[in-house]
């Protein structure tokens, strides 16, 4: 039987059967649990595959992949402070844009002065992390809510930026310094692995190989080099991530714990190919970026925080119900100090980054709305507005999400007033699924 | 005979996995008070919520006949409108409000665009003179005393021209002197020709004010008991009522009992409220528990017994304390923190599972390792295997019924929920486990597993104090019972001395002498 357009002139009857019929069908699929489980990886590889035909797949170039990861760079360090405070109970951080050009302004005036740019670093880093303390004190321990502790803090570090830099632009345009935190030419892993493989390049610079293929938008015809560390790189991270799944894998069956094997190993494979796929896209280019290099590192350490120690536990207990994790005798005060402390931290590194991605400081405006990207990017990647619910996995796939719609947008050309329309609307409609989605369950 | 003003007809109400009413039948005649006397949990509160459309039509089975018209109400202002009015246990104001504001709260006077303050003002102060209050309703809320607050909801009531007052536990949080104004107006009110229902553990102010007293035990009436006799009905008829037939076989048998020596002592226990801070919410209590014993604590609701578990433990609830703790014989001073009283192998085990036990967006597994993280990490970095290991063992144990230890517990039955709860506890290895209200809210048969559980503890060994307002539950697990009433122990019995009688005669005395 045929199922009859919505509206037609049938009986109700039947439209009803050939609905139901298709529900079931539906149902026997799973594509609902599937759809719910995946809605956001979804979004993404469509916000791919609209922006890639639109931009003639310009946005998965060599070039254009690179330049994403090092403009959202601060984003997914941001981010990774901000999911614990949000872990905690829906708080949020305010401060972080003003602390990013506060810290980033005390590098370039360190620097400016000749201090060696690695005791800058530290500094930066130090700062941040002190202001988190002090912001933690006033929220773990005097109970000024969060909202309003880092509403303060965001005035006033801004403020004691602008006044150190005398209101000027601070200077970081230092090639040692832009080496390690910038987007220039030289900020990328040194290719050390071509002399150890030297036939590696050849082979991969022939047009015919099948790998050609694989990297719509890349102009090869301006392609001169391969970068065979950043290849190199990509092998190594996607084995160990296999030989990790693989273990896990083992293990549960050891245990007997139910699971769904097809679905690990679907994952495992994809994951995988996707790390193979962004070296080998960034090998044409100019190889492996060191923002890469801070970002996996942060989000690396954080996934391992928030999964596997006791104080990830903490965060997500905390956030789930206080009462209950105070009566279990854990010092719930403690875990929020150390939520803001952490997102100081983060954002000492985030200044460092913003310094390195603009040559400087402006006071006027380094670091502004960065606090709303990296909040953004936790709801859109699924983390609870009430607390205790919220993956670096899901942020990850949410800051993704942002990054490929700003710069698919840009390379469309959508006038900067409805990238900040079109932004917005993504944040409803991802929170409201999220809402609805479990309101169902209900 | 008077008028049939309400009639409740074979209510019937389910809950997830209880049912919590069972052919229910009321009959209130116009102008009566009549009171609702039953155990908690027995379901007074729950017929008092089907009738004021909390729970509302469609949700239950059975006919609400108010007024010789079959009612469905959908909610609470549908029930308001025909003048039906419940005023509830818990105070509900706004204490920055003033009374004024709160008496025509969601009720305003004028358009909802333009309220008629002046109007609202001198109504509210009408209806204060009403019931007897000589404040201004300009006054906030926050600035009268708890029985001048009761008497503000009454005005409230009287505001939307209540025609059948609910009142619910109404001198529960009122001394006697209020208690008693409260129900001399309650009967100055009846004259007027209003009906009213009231619900009390007060027995003696029952038979005080009510015209008929109807018994509730589990979900269903059991009797309604004429008052208009010259004597008032004796406490003990009532008592006989509510407590009924002996259920035998509810408890299982306890084995290898060895009891050893004190464990747990505390003397001069002393706890105050946390707001208000002179009110003693624990006073000059005494009591001990010996290794192996299985300790019952009774008393009604608010008596001070989770006050008392809660500031054992790691004085949780509470402040200004008093008094001696000790264990093993020796003087311990604990600090404020839970974390010291699991320390020294204390556990307590809420009333409110949902509220201060789990974490109900997290798994069957995180909450069973949350009081003992130790247990499964090294350097604070958590083992997931072992942990699996774990939560599977006590999964095991409690016979936790579920697919996975991976599930939410959010999604598990209130009994499998309480299981999680003991299997956290029972996981952070405690010498005394302080029990509060383990089988509240869950079905027969769950109960009947955590009571082999709380046997298994004390034969393992354990000191087990078991708090609970059910009274069968009290005299068929323990060994003692200690008889709490307002803040006071004021009774010991062995079990096997005691019984339903005498338990509530004390807490009847005690009530009346204070």
């Amino acid at each position: 039987m045929l199922a009859q357009p919505a509206g037609g002139g049938g009986d109700s009857g039947g439209q009803l059967t050939s609905w139901q019929k298709f529900i079931e069908l539906m149902q026997r699929l799973k594509v609902r649990e599937f759809l719910q489980k995946y809605t956001m990886i979804i979004a993404l590889v469509a916000v791919v595959i609209a922006f890639g035909i639109m931009s003639d797949w310009k946005i998965l170039s060599n070039k254009e992949i690179t330049n994403l990861i090092g403009e959202n760079a601060y984003v997914f360090v941001l981010a990774a402070g901000m999911l614990l405070c949000i872990l905690t109970g829906g708080n949020i951080d305010l401060s972080v844009g003003s602390v990013v050009c506060f810290t980033g302004g005390i590098g370039c005036i360190m620097m400016s002065a000749g201090i060696n740019m690695w005791w800058a670093v530290l500094v930066m880093l130090l700062t941040g992390l002190a202001i988190g303390v002090f912001q933690g004190f006033w929220i773990a321990k005097i109970r000024v809510p969060a909202f309003i502790a880092t509403l303060a803090g965001m005035y006033a570090f801004r403020g004691i930026a602008s006044a150190i830099l005398g209101g000027q632009r601070g200077n970081a345009d230092f090639a040692d310094f832009l080496q390690f935190f910038g987007v220039t030419k030289t900020s990328y892993i040194p290719d050390f692995m071509k002399n150890l493989l030297p036939n590696v390049e050849a082979a991969m610079l022939n047009k015919d190989g099948f790998w050609v293929a694989l990297l719509p938008g890349t102009n090869f015809n301006g392609v001169k080099n391969f970068n065979v560390t950043c290849m190199c790189i990509g092998i190594v991270v996607a084995l160990i991530f296999v030989a990790l799944k693989v273990r896990k894998i083992l293990v549960q069956k050891k245990m007997n714990i139910s699971q769904s094997i097809p679905a690990q190993v679907a994952s495992t494979v994809l994951i995988s190919l996707l790390i193979l796929w962004v070296c080998l896209d960034m090998s044409f280019y100019r190889g492996f970026p060191m923002a890469l290099v801070w970002v996996s590192l942060v989000l690396g350490i954080y996934a391992y925080v928030t999964n596997k120690t006791a104080i990830g536990r903490h965060l997500y207990a905390v956030g789930g119900n206080e009462k209950a994790t105070a009566l279990s005798g854990v010092k719930t005060r403690n875990v929020y100090w150390f939520a803001y402390a952490n997102i100081g931290l983060l954002a000492g590194l985030a200044g460092i980054l913003a310094a390195g991605y603009n040559k400087g400081i402006d006071p006027a405006n380094a670091g502004d709305g960065y606090e709303m990207d990296a909040i953004a990017a936790c709801f859109i990647g699924g983390a609870s507005a009430y607390g205790g619910i919220g993956k670096v996995s899901g942020m990850i796939i949410g800051a993704t999400l942002m990054g490929i719609i700003n710069k698919g947008m840009n390379l469309i050309s959508t006038p900067q007033n409805y990238q900040k329309v079109v932004k917005g609307l993504v944040l409803l409609v991802a929170v409201l699924f999220d809402v609805l989605s479990k309101r169902q369950k209900r | 005979m008077a008028k049939i003003l309400l009639e409740m007809k074979n209510i019937t109400k389910t809950f997830p996995g209880v049912k919590a009413l069972d052919n229910v039948n009321l009959q209130v005649e116009e102008g009566e008070i009549h009171a609702l006397v039953g155990e908690n949990g027995a379901g007074k509160s729950t017929l008092m919520n089907v009738l004021s459309g909390i729970y509302p039509f469609g949700t239950y089975e059975g006919d609400i006949i108010y007024d010789g018209k079959v009612c469905r109400f959908s909610n609470i202002k549908d029930s308001e409108k025909l003048g039906i009015v419940i005023i509830h246990q818990e105070l509900a104001l706004v204490p920055e409000m003033t009374i004024g504001e709160n008496m025509y709260l969601g009720n305003e006077c004028g358009h909802s665009l333009a309220i008629n303050w002046n109007k609202t003002y001198a109504e509210a102060d009408k209806y204060l003179r009403m019931v007897g209050l000589k404040e201004s309703s300009k006054v906030q809320i926050k600035n009268i005393g708890t029985g001048k607050q009761q008497l503000v909801e009454i005005a409230k009531a009287l505001a939307k021209k209540a025609r059948l007052l609910i009142l619910d536990e109404p001198t529960s949080s009122l001394n006697e002197e209020d208690s008693r104004a409260l129900l001399d107006l309650m009967l100055s009110f009846k004259k007027q020709g209003m009906t009213m229902i009231i619900i009390s553990h007060k027995l003696n102010e029952v038979s005080y004010v009510a015209d008929k007293i109807t018994v509730v035990r589990d979900g269903a009436t059991i009797e309604t008991i004429d008052n208009h006799g010259k004597e008032p009905v004796s406490e003990e008829r009532i008592i006989r009522g509510m407590v009924g037939r002996e259920i035998t076989n509810r408890f299982p048998k306890r084995e290898n009992v060895k009891i050893g020596d004190v464990r747990l002592e505390v003397n001069h226990w002393t706890v105050h409220h946390p707001l208000y801070t002179e009110r003693k919410v624990v006073d000059d209590v005494s009591m001990y528990v010996r290794q192996g014993e299985v300790v019952g604590i009774y008393g009604l609701m608010g008596a001070g017994r989770t006050e008392l578990a809660m500031s054992i433990f790691g004085r949780s609830y509470g402040v200004n304390f008093s008094g001696e703790l000790k264990l093993d014989g020796k003087h311990v001073h604990l600090r404020k923190s839970a974390s010291d009283a699991i320390k020294h192998k204390i556990a307590y085990v809420t009333e409110d599972r949902k509220g201060n036990g789990l974490v109900l967006s997290q798994s069957i597994k995180v909450n069973t390792s949350l009081a003992n993280l130790e247990a499964i990490s090294s350097h604070s970095v958590i083992d997931g295997d072992k942990e699996y290991a774990a939560a599977e063992e006590y999964r095991g144990k409690l016979k936790i019924k579920t697919p996975s230890v991976e599930q939410l517990v959010g999604n598990l039955s209130g009994g499998n929920q309480q299981k999680v709860l003991l299997a956290k506890w029972m996981f952070a290895e405690p010498d005394i486990l302080l029990l509060d209200e383990p089988t509240r809210g869950i079905d027969v048969g769950a109960k009947y597993e955590i009571y082999c559980i709380i046997n298994d503890l004390a034969a393992a060994g354990k000191c087990v104090v078991l708090i609970s307002s059910e009274l069968p539950e009290v005299l068929g697990m323990s060994d003692r019972i200690y008889i709490m009433n307002e803040a006071k122990i004021i009774g010991e019995m062995k079990a096997a001395e005691a019984t339903q009688e005498s338990i509530m005669t004390a807490i009847l005395r005690s009530g009346r002498g204070a």
